[in-house]
């Protein structure tokens, strides 16, 4: 093992370069910002739904300003926010470097994005459903809860895990504020040290890491789906 | 006669795509009373979807006025109650539509219940109730299914025990039997019939489908353009339709001019006249045209005859030449009458020569 992958071992497991380090970082790194970048981009993506022209509460001001948000958020490129939001950073956590400062950009990174997927798997929605609950007298939180979020449940988990799949990807670049995680390894520890088996086995634990959250995702979509047979 | 349950006045419904301007309802007013089924037929595109859709609001007149049970919904450019009191009206008014529109990643249970999430009923009554209504609709033992595993016609009557669950005094039918075959149509169409004669249900039933309306309905609008451009009881304007849009859609009336075009009319003798007879269920069975030569020795050759079911009553229509003197004619109108014959002397050419 240590004549085929010398560097790999040589990292070892614990430490503040470990391999287990790395992967803790790594989902650490994935799921905070899942779980704020999750809420905020349900939120705005129902919020899309709701106020587009035609939709239940159709308001043309509060459209445009989620619209406006969104488009700005998911057009700057991540590497780019990780520095332009630092200042926001420090004064959300107190601190720009380091594996919990870079939650704040990734949080923000990830929000715009999910929030689009939301919109389209909420747009799915036949719109003689909601009309269909208009008509018997279902509230606006009613067709919210139980016609838009509950008919697109299996979509939304397609999207999400598309999602959490991208976020995985965001998290390598946060290597550059000092965030650590396997795509910090991949990089400052396999590639500019020309140190390839660390890369290869930093790329394939990310693969792995990938490949369960597709697997788990496509499962939950599938056992969510009544709509086809 | 009573206070009509849905009143509408004077809509008018436009819409505006980019700068065209489409008016998709044009000026009608149409008085439905309680226990009517009220057949609104038209080709699509006519308005009729979007004329119903005024009666609970899903559709907001440019102008006009809507009453419902007495409740003005609307008036004077505006919604003349809370949204909050609109959702507990719309309660009251059931709709079922041309796809059915059910919830697909919840049951057929769950689906009806969630008619009931704002009724006073405790979770027991509430359960018990949605097992009646699928009971009603012949579908008790497919609750727990998901609509996705019923057929076309077993959805739509999933959305009618949907469309009943707050007891409304209305039902709004749109398109409901057009994307059904036609046994589930007439087994649907009998369903709203059994409900109507039953429970008093008030029914608005929009349809392109005349067979619908001739099965059901006891009153009809014609919808083109906007307009509603004939109503009436359905047995007049079925038998008597004015304008050629509905003689399109009631068919009959159409096999029959053409008919009629076939002969030459042009040269009726002096002693012929041609007659409309139109009879009802209880005297279809008699011979009349027999009677007739019988009693008056008047000869009658018939150019052309149908019998057509309209909302279970077997009504004839005849086209008859009658040949004989003009106290003969006089009297085989008068025996014809007497016999609660309709007798429209048609004279007038215009009918199939336009």
């Amino acid at each position: 093992m240590s004549n085929f992958l010398p560097n790999v071992i040589q990292l070892g497991w614990g430490g503040d370069n470990g391999w287990g380090t790395s992967i803790i970082q790594t989902i650490y790194m994935t799921f905070w910002p899942a779980i704020f970048g999750g809420i905020l981009g349900l939120l705005f993506g129902v919020a899309l739904v709701v106020t587009e022209p035609g939709g239940i509460l159709e308001n043309r001001f509060w459209f445009n300003v989620c619209d406006k948000i969104v488009s700005i958020f998911r057009a700057i490129p991540f590497i780019i926010l990780l520095a332009f939001i630092a200042p926001f950073t420090q004064l959300l956590v107190g601190t720009q470097i380091g594996t919990t400062a870079a939650l704040v950009p990734l949080t923000i990174g990830v929000f715009g994005f999910y929030a689009r997927q939301v919109q389209v798997a909420l747009e799915s929605v036949d719109h003689g459903k909601i009309e269909a609950a208009e008509a018997i007298g279902a509230t606006n939180w009613d067709i919210i809860k139980d016609v838009y979020l509950r008919e697109a449940r299996s979509e939304l988990t397609r999207v999400s895990t598309v999602t959490l799949i991208s976020l995985v990807g965001l998290t390598a670049m946060a290597g550059a504020i000092g965030a650590g995680g396997l795509g910090n390894t991949a990089i400052s520890y396999g590639y500019n040290r020309f140190n390839n088996d660390v890369t290869l086995v930093a790329t394939l634990l990310v693969l792995l890491f990938v490949l369960i959250i597709q697997v788990v995702g496509d499962f939950i979509a599938k056992k969510l789906d009544h709509q086809t047979r | 006669m009573a206070d009509p349950i849905i009143n509408l006045q004077d809509i008018n419904v436009t819409f505006k795509q980019g700068k065209k301007v489409v008016r998709a309802v044009q000026d009608v007013s149409l008085a439905i009373q309680p226990g009517d089924i009220y057949g609104i037929v038209g080709y699509s595109g006519a308005g009729k979807s979007t004329l119903v859709r005024t009666i609970n609001l899903l559709q907001k007149p440019t102008d006009g006025t809507v009453t419902v049970a007495g409740d003005t919904f609307f008036s004077d450019h505006r919604q003349q109650i809370s949204n909050k009191e609109l959702q507990s009206k719309r309660r009251k008014i059931g709709m079922i539509f041309q796809h059915f529109n059910l919830l697909n990643e919840t049951s057929v249970i769950e689906n009806v219940l969630f008619a009931l999430k704002h009724s006073d009923l405790d979770d027991d009554a509430q359960e018990k109730k949605v097992l009646e209504l699928l009971d009603l609709v012949g579908l008790k033992d497919k609750a727990e299914f998901y609509p996705v595993q019923l057929s076309g016609g077993e959805q739509q009557r999933v959305s009618i025990a949907r469309a009943l669950a707050n007891d409304p005094q209305i039902l709004i039918s749109d398109e409901a039997t057009s994307a059904l075959d036609p046994q589930n149509t007439n087994q649907i169409l009998d369903l709203l019939k059994r409900l109507n004669q039953k429970i008093g249900l008030t029914v608005v039933l929009i349809t392109h489908e005349m067979d619908a309306v001739k099965r059901v309905a006891n009153k009809i609008a014609v919808m083109e353009h906007g307009k509603i451009i004939e109503k009436g009881a359905l047995q007049d304007v079925f038998l008597r339709p004015k304008e050629e849009l509905t003689r399109q859609f009631v068919g009959g009336s159409l096999a029959a001019i053409d008919t009629l075009k076939a002969f030459n009319l042009d040269h009726l003798n002096d002693n012929e006249e041609l007659f409309q007879l139109v009879y009802n269920g209880n005297n279809v069975t008699q011979s009349i045209i027999v009677e007739l030569y019988k009693r008056l020795n008047v000869e009658a050759s018939i150019l052309y005859g149908n019998v057509e079911v309209l909302s279970d009553q077997p009504v004839g229509t005849l086209f008859i030449v009658v040949k004989g003197d003009k106290g003969q004619r006089d009297q085989a109108v008068d025996f014809l009458k007497q016999s609660n014959v309709t007798v429209t002397k048609i004279d007038d050419r215009r009918i199939w020569n336009e």
